[in-house]
């Protein structure tokens, strides 16, 4: 079946409780190769934990998460990037002490051969010598990745750029946002996770950071996005999912889900939805 | 039979001696997520403060016992006002490293005051024991039990039915939460601490009456016996720290009575690495739960690091280099080798507590493996004392990192709590095996450093070999730091979640972090064998990592350069000034806190 094949991200049942709180309640998702969906829910529906169970950080109590075709359920995060998954985080991990640069460098660790080469046992001893010795390899690799990382940063304008030598922590709020994106495409993903890039951005902003997931979008990237702001998800996504209290309560084309008086109803909590229909209705 | 219900009384009695540190330690990690490493010497104060009341005042019990409290509350009350209530906006590792340095300061002022000299404490109680079953019990073991429950008693009536009490356990749930609703948390803080001290110097003062004897030593062992019990029953939570207090108290008990003495910590600081391993969040924590997140990595002080120019770097080294052929006195070598030592063990331990973000509070066991490897490796094997040395580094290396590798999965605190076992148990192991490393009796006649066949014995060639030694070993991390693996070393300690998101292994570069400083190190421990020619398991102790520590910190964390100037800072301001030798450590703890409170990026910057 071509459907299937298409498959990058499957998730089956998926399902994670904190003692009697469950956080993710069975959730089903599929993501096709090249699409973006959008996870909207309001505040502590389970959407940033559905991305921890992805990406490794928070294993399953129940259900099966499939990339490509391949059951990756509670494997770790770092095998997981290794894979080519990448994400951004809803609260911001930059590493503050590092440079622009080098944060976005440690996002293309998984893509580095020459400095941490493949031997069984010996392969950490060899990586801890090549980092005094620094071989010609060595430095033509991290060279070409730098040159990498400019092209990247080149792309939030003249937001980083200026800012590469600069320490994470001394950045806006905005760019440390940036930084992450950036650090995540310099891991060259095939899934990528976006955990509410645009929060705390000003509309101007807002709708630059808009242009960017358009344009990874545009080059094929395979996008699964927590994002707040309606108008943003209603322009990007191909489907949208609304999660509530842990389980998936509609999924659609966005302006279906729009009208679902059961996404209203978590939206705006149970004693206003009669109103809100009739609004709608109206 | 009979002997074992003795052991099992003497398990508890202990046990409950350790539950009343434990329970102050759960109280204040509780509320302000911060392990009291000032504890003990809280402890060791309310000893002596029990010393001065029965032997100099002859004070009734009663009296003794709540003089005792009082006063020990109030210490602990300037200790949360002064010493951590400053702090509280601080980043992390700040109240941890405060606390570590108010607890040197008290050590030493107590020493100071009374001499370091060991002291009875009689207990006035009738010295009779009631036969039970098949074991014995005296006057004291029932005080100690009833003081142990008393207070237990005392302390869930105060947290179950005081408005005080409540806003106690409000704010150990959810701080904000509990600020919102209008709790003073200074106020729960001060109640805290007073409570937790006073419990705690009460304990000194029974250990004191319990073993009729009191030294400053004490401070640390009670420290860390509260901060295992307290792990084990679970960080915070203070029914366990009861429990956990108890378990230790038998397993000790049961495992002196098996195997000796001399063993007695050793078993209490491998219970605590088990369950660090096994269990880190105690043996009754609830479910597994995602750290939260941080908004950027907070628990390092953020800052720039001054760049020295490279001509000026060039002109210290030639400076230092030429020092021997200038006439300077044999004094000023001798001051300048004790620093380049105390360099190559600062370089060691600002890359793993600064580059990686392991503060490790046990460093000076890599000196001592690497002492002992170059010492026997030059007498038992004769080989020749350059090897030896470069022996020692391999050695201190892999056997330190395979030491320290069961902490690799713990974070913060705790990191440092499992470093700080770790070197205790590296000591005790030293200690008791006596085949190997001659036990108490320590290693004499280690030959004299030499190179090649020559002996260096003027101070102006060990000037020079240790120098040298410490300028390579300098050289060399600051190319590790500017590479790759430098980078991820650093992504590791701001953040070690996002950096497993991008895939950076937390055990291979913390291993490999441990490997590069444990070499380090271990040359600093094989030199320094060499140079004293008699090494015991004391002569690297946990005074000797905390003063690495203090020097990591005054250079700035990770910052190479940093290292060795807060090593010449440190070892040679005090000789420059002529202060006494008993000051000293009361001025690295001062030392300590002024930076931590002024300076937490220390001289140069966090790197």
């Amino acid at each position: 079946m071509a459907e299937q094949r298409n498959t990058m991200l499957s998730l089956r049942g998926l399902t994670r409780r904190f003692g009697g709180l469950t956080a993710v309640n069975a959730i089903d998702l599929d993501l096709a190769k090249g699409e973006l969906v959008s996870i909207i829910g309001p505040n502590g529906a389970g959407k940033t934990t559905l991305f921890n169970l992805v990406t490794g950080l928070d294993r399953p109590d129940a259900g099966e998460v499939r990339f490509e075709g391949e059951g990756i359920t509670g494997l770790s995060p770092e095998r997981l990037a290794a894979e080519g998954i990448a994400r951004t985080f809803q609260l911001g991990r930059v590493f503050g002490n590092l440079s622009v640069m080098d944060n976005v460098l440690i996002g293309a660790h998984t893509r580095l051969r020459a400095v941490k080469p493949a031997v069984p046992l010996i392969g950490p001893l060899l990586e801890l010598g090549l980092a005094l010795l620094r071989p010609a390899g060595v430095r033509a690799e991290e060279e070409r990745l730098r040159e990498e990382v400019k092209v990247i940063l080149a792309r939030f304008g003249d937001r980083l750029l200026p800012r590469i030598d600069q320490p994470a922590y001394s950045l806006s709020y905005a760019n440390r946002r940036r930084v992450e994106i950036a650090r995540a495409l310099a891991l060259k993903p095939r899934l990528l996770l976006l955990d509410e890039p645009t929060a705390g951005m000003n509309p101007t902003e807002t709708t630059e950071m808009q242009g960017l997931v358009a344009e990874l979008k545009a080059e094929g990237l395979t996008i699964l996005l927590i994002e707040h702001k309606l108008e943003m998800v209603m322009r990007l996504s191909d489907r949208v999912i609304v999660m509530d209290e842990g389980k998936k309560i509609a999924e659609g084309r966005g302006e279906v889900v729009r009208g679902d008086p059961k996404v209203i109803e978590a939206y705006l909590g149970h004693g206003l939805s009669g109103t809100a229909e009739q609004e709608s209705a109206a | 039979m009979s002997s074992w219900l003795d052991y099992t009384i003497n398990g508890l009695i202990v046990g409950n001696v350790y539950a009343l540190v434990a329970v102050g330690l759960a109280l204040i990690f509780g509320v302000s997520r911060l392990i009291n490493f000032a504890q003990g010497s809280i402890y060791l104060v309310g000893a002596y403060i029990g010393w001065v009341a029965v032997v100099q005042l002859h004070t009734p019990l009663p009296l003794t016992i709540i003089l005792v409290a009082v006063t020990s509350a109030i210490v602990g009350l300037v200790i949360e006002r002064f010493g951590l209530r400053p702090l509280q906006n601080s980043v992390r590792i700040a109240p941890l490293l405060a606390t570590i340095g108010i607890s040197f300061v008290l050590d030493q002022l107590v020493m100071l005051t009374f001499s370091p000299n060991p002291r009875a404490l009689p207990s006035q109680l009738p010295d009779v024991r009631f036969q039970i079953g098949g074991g014995t019990i005296g006057p004291l073991d029932l005080l100690i039990a009833g003081v142990g429950l008393t207070s237990a008693l005392l302390l869930f009536v105060f947290l179950r039915y005081s408005k005080l009490g409540w806003a106690v356990r409000a704010t150990a749930q959810d701080r904000d939460a509990a600020m919102q609703m209008g709790v003073d948390v200074n106020r729960v803080n001060q109640a805290v601490f007073g409570i937790a001290a006073a419990l705690g110097g009460v304990s000194g003062l029974l250990v004191g009456m319990y073993y009729n004897q009191i030294d400053t030593a004490m401070s640390l062992q009670a420290t860390l016996k509260g901060v295992v019990a307290e792990v084990v029953g679970g960080a915070g939570n203070v029914p366990g720290a009861v429990i956990g207090s108890l378990l230790l108290g038998l397993v000790e008990s049961y495992g002196v009575a098996v195997f000796g003495t001399s063993y007695r910590n050793l078993f209490a600081f491998l219970l605590l690495v088990l369950v660090l391993v096994l269990r880190p969040n105690g043996l009754f924590a609830s479910a597994r739960q995602a750290p939260p997140e941080p908004l950027t990595g907070t628990f390092i002080a953020p800052s720039r690091p001054v760049r020295i120019p490279r001509w000026a770097l060039l002109a210290a080294a030639a400076a230092f280099a030429i020092l021997p052929l200038l006439p300077v006195s044999f004094y000023v070598l001798q001051t300048l080798i004790n620093a380049w030592l105390l360099g190559m063990l600062a370089l060691s331990l600002t890359l793993v507590a600064g580059t990686i973000g392991q503060v490790s509070l046990g460093h000076a066991a890599l000196l001592a493996i690497g002492a002992y490897t170059s010492a026997l490796l030059s007498l038992t094997f004769a080989v020749p004392v350059g090897l030896a040395v470069i022996g020692a580094g391999l050695m201190s290396a892999a056997l330190g990192t395979l030491l320290i590798s069961p902490s690799f999965r713990l974070r913060g605190h705790y990191v440092s709590i499992a470093t700080l076992a770790i070197g205790e148990i590296v000591s005790l192991v030293i200690l008791n095996w006596e085949s190997v490393t001659r036990g108490p009796i320590g290693i004499s006649g280690i030959p004299p450093l030499s190179l090649f066949g020559h002996e260096l014995i003027s101070p102006t060639s060990i000037y020079w070999f240790s120098f040298g030694v410490m300028v390579v070993l300098a050289l060399l991390q600051g190319r590790l730091l500017g590479s790759h693996l430098g980078r991820s070393f650093r992504a590791i300690r701001d953040d070690d979640i996002a950096a497993r998101a991008y895939g950076l292994s937390l055990n291979r570069y913390k291993a490999l972090a441990f490997i590069f400083g444990g070499f380090a190190a271990g040359v600093s421990g094989g030199i320094a064998a060499h140079l004293y020619s008699y090494i015991n398991h004391e002569t690297f102790n946990t005074q000797q990592s905390i003063l690495a520590l203090t020097v990591v910190i005054l250079g700035g964390l990770g910052n190479v350069v940093g290292a060795i100037v807060g090593s010449v800072a440190l070892v040679g301001l005090p000789e420059v000034f002529r202060i006494a030798a008993e000051y000293r450590i009361l001025i690295y703890g001062i030392v300590l806190l002024l930076l931590v409170r002024f300076r937490p990026q220390g001289l140069l910057g966090t790197m």
